[in-house]
């Protein structure tokens, strides 16, 4: 028995028509075989949402699996369980793990419609042509390989993509200015004796340690040649001041997923804290006072895409790219917009969000009546303006970006040593 | 063949052939493979096969693994002492002091009533009784007990035993309850006779004769205790760890070398422990 009804080259005949098909959004020819596939997508719960899934079978007609899962698993999923998924929504820092194992295949920018459109940080790295680059692992830095079948990674943009960028943000601490009353202005926040048995921050080492790092590098303790990058010494000593930190009761708890940082915040438990920026959406959405507290050392960002499993051809490889050009098509984007991420080709999600709610959330402009996410939440009123402000502002002071660092594995030692401490 | 067949040894060993492999498949060969991995070793996100003393010398340079296992025994220590406290007392009560078997059955079904949802579930649900703003702290406060919330409730040493304690009381209960309905009533009667008071009877013949069930309910919680992970977790709020949780934190960052050699010194103290034990009461003899 044959597998596939169409081969490849069966396919490559009907490339015209599916040409001539593709410029509308109608049913492509092999449309009936599209259907019986089903793409197992795994990632962490940021951009995980069934909504997605649902939108993927109205528009396109294949079926999106979901499967959210903590960053270290999904590490360990993609590294070691290449097997178990198609499509794999991962960061780019647990990407500069995992495309070393040659589990994840590169992806041809030629196929990827919106590739011109898609922003400066995954292409060159600048934001604008005069930005600088931040510390960290920087997403162009590991976006790019050498060619199909490559496990290296290449400075320039090379034409094969590791991920398709789709969602990125830039973090900084969330506090509750209902319950400190008093304006927060920099990462030495965190560790103020003010807060004691009120301070959180998160137990995912390779972010937890870039937050520890803002705020040692804040204080003055410690200046780091690259906080991506830290020597052993750098480690040592920014654990040392955590340490020492937690035995004198600063952290009331550490948290490790989204709902645990919400919960801890809902509930006054922690009033300063590592935060991502949809939890802060949650904890007001229950009516409670939450800021995402810009501060003057700059933002921690971090940048997500997809990538494709090794194992993937035929017309379920051709299904995985037509679900990434869709998914720069802009209905993701304005999904993921709206709850306060950016999407990775901004002007094609512009079409997909209201004047006002394109004006809040990428421009910085005060909103001209409610914003609501895609939930149907309320997150702000007339007048209000997004923490942080416009995307050039928010993105042009990230300090640093989430990475893996050549002493990871040591890093991974301390930070293990500081949690059990 | 047939003679074969019929020779005791044969038949023995083949009657137990099936337990043998499914222990050999399922319990033996993973634990050598755990040990064999211990002497591997990591990179980024594979292992290498090597012989190599890295993982044990790291884990025995470090003064945080000392704090670790003393913190685990310490944990154990503890839950063990009070469970086994209100194990007895509610063992005694339902084998002493209820008079039909039907109560008694009752009783004992009502005991299990936590069981029938999971443990995690029954943990987590302390978490907003505990809390700063919680039930407990709330209702002091409105009683006039405390004018400051109580921090030490939740995200403590006192939240994590309260849990142990909680999910592990009632596997002391049954092994203790199921020795103390065998004992012969006749045995209290004679005693009584003889002059023995209450506290006596308690002392020179109950306890005696219910030392295999207290043992073997010592060893259901000291061996949950020592292998629990994600009560520490999320009771201490991730800031209290055992050894359990160095070895979950490890698998988690893809360290399964250092994971393992981390699992084989848990497991050999593990089996020291309940060794130990074992020679205090010979559990065969007296079940």
């Amino acid at each position: 028995m044959k597998k596939n009804h169409y081969s490849r080259r069966s396919l490559l005949k009907g490339g015209a028509a599916a040409l001539a098909a593709s410029a509308f959004p109608a049913p492509m020819i092999w449309a009936q075989d599209i259907k019986d596939i089903t793409l197992r997508q795994f990632g962490t719960g940021v951009s995980n949402l069934n909504e997605v899934a649902a939108k993927v079978k109205e528009d396109l007609g294949f079926t999106l699996e979901m499967t959210a899962l903590d960053s270290d698993a999904v590490t360990q999923r993609a590294a070691t369980q290449p097997d178990s998924f198609d499509i794999a929504d991962i960061e780019y820092w647990i990407c500069k793990k995992v495309w070393p194992t040659g589990n994840l295949q590169a992806m041809d920018t030629k196929k990827i419609a919106n590739y011109d459109k898609i922003v400066g940080i995954f292409r060159n790295g600048k934001l604008t042509p005069e930005s600088t680059i931040a510390q960290g692992t920087a997403p162009h830095t590991v976006g790019f390989t050498s060619g199909p079948g490559g496990t290296d990674f290449v400075a320039e943009e090379s034409g094969w993509m590791t991920l398709i960028p789709t969602i990125y943000n830039a973090d900084t601490l969330g506090i509750r200015p209902d319950l400190i009353g008093r304006p927060i202005e920099s990462w030495t926040e965190l560790l103020n004796p003010e807060f004691k048995g009120k301070a959180s921050i998160l137990d995912i080492s390779s972010i937890g340690i870039m937050d520890a790092a803002m705020v040692c590098e804040a204080m003055g303790a410690i200046q780091y040649g690259d906080k991506g990058n830290m020597t052993k010494e750098e480690i040592d000593k920014t654990m040392a001041i955590f340490t020492e930190a937690k035995k004198a009761g600063q952290f009331r708890a550490f948290w490790k997923s989204f709902d645990e940082s919400v919960n801890l915040m809902a509930s006054g438990e922690v009033v300063i804290q590592s935060m991502w920026s949809p939890a802060i959406t949650a904890v007001k959405s229950k009516g409670i006072p939450c800021v995402y507290q810009p501060l003057k050392e700059g933002y921690r960002s971090w940048g997500g895409g997809i990538g494709l499993s090794a194992n993937l051809s035929g017309v379920a490889l051709d299904a995985a790219y037509e679900y990434i050009n869709w998914y720069l098509s802009g209905w993701v984007g304005g999904f993921l917009m709206r709850q306060g991420y950016y999407s990775a080709v901004p002007e094609t999600s512009k079409e997909f969000m209201t004047a006002d709610e394109w004006g809040y959330w990428f421009e910085g402009k005060a909103a001209a009546g409610d914003i609501t996410n895609p939930f149907g939440d309320k997150l702000a009123g007339a007048g209000d303006t997004r923490d942080g402000g416009a995307f050039y502002d928010r993105m042009g002071k990230v300090a640093c970006w989430n990475s893996v660092m050549d002493e990871n594995q040591y890093m991974v030692r301390k930070w293990n040593e500081f949690i059990a401490a | 063949m047939q003679r074969l067949l019929k020779s005791a040894d044969v038949t023995g060993w083949l009657l137990a052939a099936p337990l043998v492999l499914v222990l050999a498949v399922f319990l033996i060969l993973p634990v050598v493979m755990i040990a064999v991995v211990s002497f591997w070793q990591a990179t980024e996100f594979s292992i290498v096969p090597a012989f190599s003393f890295e993982n044990y010398e790291f884990l025995f340079g470090s003064a945080v693994t000392y704090d670790v296992f003393w913190n685990t025994f310490r944990y154990a220590l503890i839950t063990w002492a009070l469970t086994l406290g209100v194990g007895f007392t509610v063992a005694y009560f339902l084998a002493f002091h209820v008079r039909t078997l039907t109560w008694q059955i009752a009783l004992a079904l009502i005991c299990t009533v936590p069981f029938w949802t999971s443990n995690v579930i029954r943990m987590i649900s302390w978490i907003p009784f505990l809390g700063r703003n919680g039930i407990a702290n709330s209702t002091l406060l409105s009683m006039g007990v405390i004018d400051q919330p109580l921090e030490w409730l939740l995200f403590s040493d006192f939240s994590v035993i309260l849990a142990f304690v909680h999910i592990n009381t009632i596997f002391m209960v049954i092994p203790i309850l199921n020795t103390m309905m065998r004992i012969d009533r006749s045995l209290i009667e004679a005693a009584r006779d003889a002059g023995a008071s209450g506290a006596q009877i308690l002392w020179n013949v109950i306890i005696p004769l219910t030392k295999p069930g207290i043992m073997i309910g010592t060893i259901f919680v000291l061996t949950l205790v020592m292998g629990d992970f994600v009560t520490v977790r999320f009771m201490s709020g991730s800031q209290s760890a055992n050894v359990g949780r160095l070895i979950s934190n490890d698998v988690g960052l893809l360290q399964y070398p250092s994971a393992s050699a981390t699992a084989v010194v848990l497991l050999v103290t593990v089996l020291m422990v309940v060794g130990l034990l074992l020679r205090l009461v010979d559990i065969r003899k007296e079940l």
